[in-house]
């Protein structure tokens, strides 16, 4: 009699488990972010070096990382040495200093290479408020018209280059050439 | 001793839990201190997840503080601060998530399952009942014919 309930707790069971074994690979601490389709916030900043001011026209013409960072930020400093790979490979890297001192922004370039076409010095965090950045590296996958396409959050290595940023980056640049 | 060292111990856990940010604003009046506490609880702080701007001392925190503050002072709506929020950090920074195709489910979930309780309840309830009137105990007019032949067969022996 009533053979079906005693299908019940597996049934349950294998609910359950789907579930648990998708929650292996979330990333709770990483929000998609709201900018993905929207033109580059504007902005009206010096550069780190303090020679001239920067607007997101700036930014215009050719598609480009940009990367938030400070000095104050170790996981910066981590990824560091591979920005500067990918810029000697000719992907055009933007650099966005985040809530930090330009004095000690230029000494970190001095010291550990400049990987950054144009270095765009945020003080105050305005900037990065309006990119919606909640910590430091973020870098953004911005396109030839200044439109946001990705986000990614934490440090840009070997793996994530690969894997998520440079067929996408490729993607852009093919997509500006006529 | 010991006793007392625990509980001093313990005290000092909730120490660190009673902190919350301090910050000195100076409002107009008390009606935008209001809305501003309204608003810094109502939202989430992206970096220290599961904490609302109100309470978190992460910089990040302190920032969206600052510009829901001058905000406020703009004579802005809380819904135009909310949106503010939401066009740069997405639909997490919302403690209460606006009603859309995507969280129906999370406003209206627990009161399905709540409803599916009931219904679950119901169903027990009424097969434990049985159809009514019937519950077991009652006898049909033949077992009682045979009860009292029984009962007058032992009668019948003494």
């Amino acid at each position: 009699m009533k053979r079906w309930i005693m299908v019940v707790p597996l049934a349950v069971f294998l609910l359950m488990a789907v579930f648990l074994y998708k929650g292996l690979f979330l990333k709770p601490d990483e929000l998609p972010s709201a900018m993905i389709g929207k033109p580059f916030p504007a902005f009206a900043l010096q550069t780190v070096q303090g020679d001239r001011s920067l607007t997101q026209a700036d930014l215009l013409g050719r598609p480009s990382l940009v990367n938030v960072w400070g000095t104050w930020c170790p996981s910066c400093k981590v990824e560091h040495p591979y920005l500067n790979q990918l810029a000697g490979q000719g992907v055009v890297i933007h650099g966005v200093n985040y809530k930090d001192d330009s004095a000690a922004a230029l000494k970190w370039l001095a010291e550990f290479h400049n990987p950054y076409q144009l270095n765009i010095a945020d003080p105050q965090g305005t900037l990065g408020l309006d990119l919606g950045v909640y910590g430091a590296p973020e870098t953004f996958l911005v396109d030839a018209k200044g439109i946001i396409r990705y986000k990614h959050v934490g440090v840009v290595d070997a793996t994530v280059w690969r894997e998520q940023l440079a067929p996408l980056y490729q993607g852009l640049v093919d997509e500006a050439r006529p | 001793m010991k006793r007392w060292l625990a509980a001093a111990v313990l005290g000092l856990g909730l120490a660190g839990m009673a902190h919350a940010a301090i910050d000195t604003y100076q409002f107009r009046d008390e009606a935008e201190r209001e809305r501003y506490q309204q608003l810094t609880k109502e939202l989430r702080c992206p970096k220290c997840q599961n904490q609302d701007i109100a309470d978190s001392n992460a910089p990040i925190a302190a920032d969206l503080r600052r510009e829901i503050f001058r905000m406020l002072g703009e004579n802005q709506s809380n819904q135009q601060i909310v949106d503010f929020m939401v066009d740069r950090y997405g639909d997490f920074v919302r403690y209460k998530p606006a009603l859309s195709g995507r969280t129906w489910l999370l406003w209206f979930g627990p009161g399905l399952l709540l409803a599916g309780g009931f219904v679950v309840l119901a169903l027990i309830v009424r097969r434990r009942r049985g159809p009514a009137g019937d519950d077991g105990t009652e006898l049909s007019a033949a077992e009682r014919e045979r009860l009292a032949k029984l009962l007058n067969k032992e009668a019948s022996h003494d």
